[in-house]
């Protein structure tokens, strides 16, 4: 089974989602992951498929008009277990250039695998939200340390647990 | 701790739990006969089945593959638990007051790789009947057991989390197994 990875982007307007659905389904596509947002107005989506050649897939989708759309065969891929602690990383602050890079060194330096990111500019307010899994145990000296990469940048950040209960 | 709630009836048989995507768990469960000993053996094996399923907090019968508005809850000694009425079984419960809306993270043993944001009322008002003596009663609770009601009740009604979901991205792969 022919597993791709593709990604859309161009400037937003009604219908993208469908359009792109569409164009996929008729050559026999089956959507399995995919996420979607704007950023600053670009219609951003990233989606994994099953089903047809990358050359299939491309075919199909040259027809949608002013997109930029990519598509590539991937191995598929266990979702990895970490086993380790559900973590939410927040900074907010006023923006300057490294925040990100920054911020994602230290969790990476922790030995934190970052499963989910936002980052929004609104105005001249900088946010960053980070899903993390943390090795157990982890969590206070990564905040120490987050604390101070913080304050380096003149940002506000908080380490808080996911927690999820399962019911 | 209201005494009489408490689930004081036969022993139960441990019944397999079902997974979306299940038909049983998007159809809106038949009112029961809480006098009605199967219903009661229902309850019972609700009870047990929970009773294995290390952190199971609450099981509807839909779960279970039945159709049916019961379900099995106990909360006893969840750190995020204030008021808890013990091991119970309600039948044909209803929400009739709801507050204190607070959004949180819950995950369900019928959805065993996702986990939703969900907003619950931090303390609710149940109406409800007890299997066995079919007596009815109002149960007022708040924090974890209040949201595991709600959980067990939107079973009954053909309800999953993800029907309640805040957003397109407040839904997570589930990290933790228990």
């Amino acid at each position: 089974m022919h597993e791709l990875a593709i990604t859309v982007i161009g400037p937003d307007r009604t219908g993208i989602v469908a359009d792109v659905a569409e164009a996929l389904a008729g050559v026999g596509a089956n959507l399995t992951d995919s996420t979607m947002t704007r950023l600053r107005g670009h219609f951003t989506m990233t989606l994994v498929c099953t089903g047809p050649t990358a050359e299939e897939a491309s075919a199909a989708l040259t027809s949608l008009t002013g997109l930029v759309t990519s598509v590539r065969s991937v191995e598929p891929e266990d979702e990895v277990k970490t086993g380790g602690e559900p973590y939410v990383v927040s900074v907010h602050g006023a923006d300057r250039l490294g925040i990100v890079a920054a911020v994602t060194r230290v969790v990476a330096g922790a030995g934190g695998n970052i499963t989910d990111l936002s980052t929004r500019l609104a105005g001249s307010l900088y946010v960053l939200l980070a899903e993390v899994d943390l090795p157990t145990g982890s969590a206070d000296e990564l905040a120490e340390q987050l604390a101070v990469a913080a304050a380096e940048l003149g940002v506000e950040v908080t380490l808080r647990r996911a927690e999820s209960e399962i019911l | 701790m209201t005494a009489s709630v408490t689930w004081d009836g036969p022993e139960g048989t441990v019944r397999p739990v079902v997974t979306a995507p299940a038909t049983v768990l998007s159809t809106i469960g038949d009112e029961v006969d809480p006098a009605d000993p199967a219903i009661v053996q229902l309850a019972a094996d609700l009870v047990a089945t929970m009773r294995v399923a290390p952190g199971c907090v609450g099981l509807a019968a839909p779960q279970v593959g039945v159709g049916a508005q019961i379900f099995a809850v106990d909360v006893t000694g969840h750190p995020k638990a204030a008021t808890t009425h013990g091991t119970f079984v309600l039948c044909n419960a209803k929400v009739i007051e709801a507050s204190r809306w607070k959004a949180g993270r819950e995950g369900c043993m019928s959805v065993p790789d996702l986990t939703g944001d969900v907003k619950r009322a931090g303390r609710v008002v149940v109406s409800a009947m007890l299997p066995g003596s079919g007596e009815t009663i109002e149960m007022t609770t708040d924090a974890f057991e209040a949201r595991a009601l709600q959980h067990e009740i939107d079973h009954c009604d053909g309800k999953l989390f993800l029907d309640r979901v805040a957003g397109a991205h407040a839904i997570y792969q589930r990290k933790v197994y228990l």
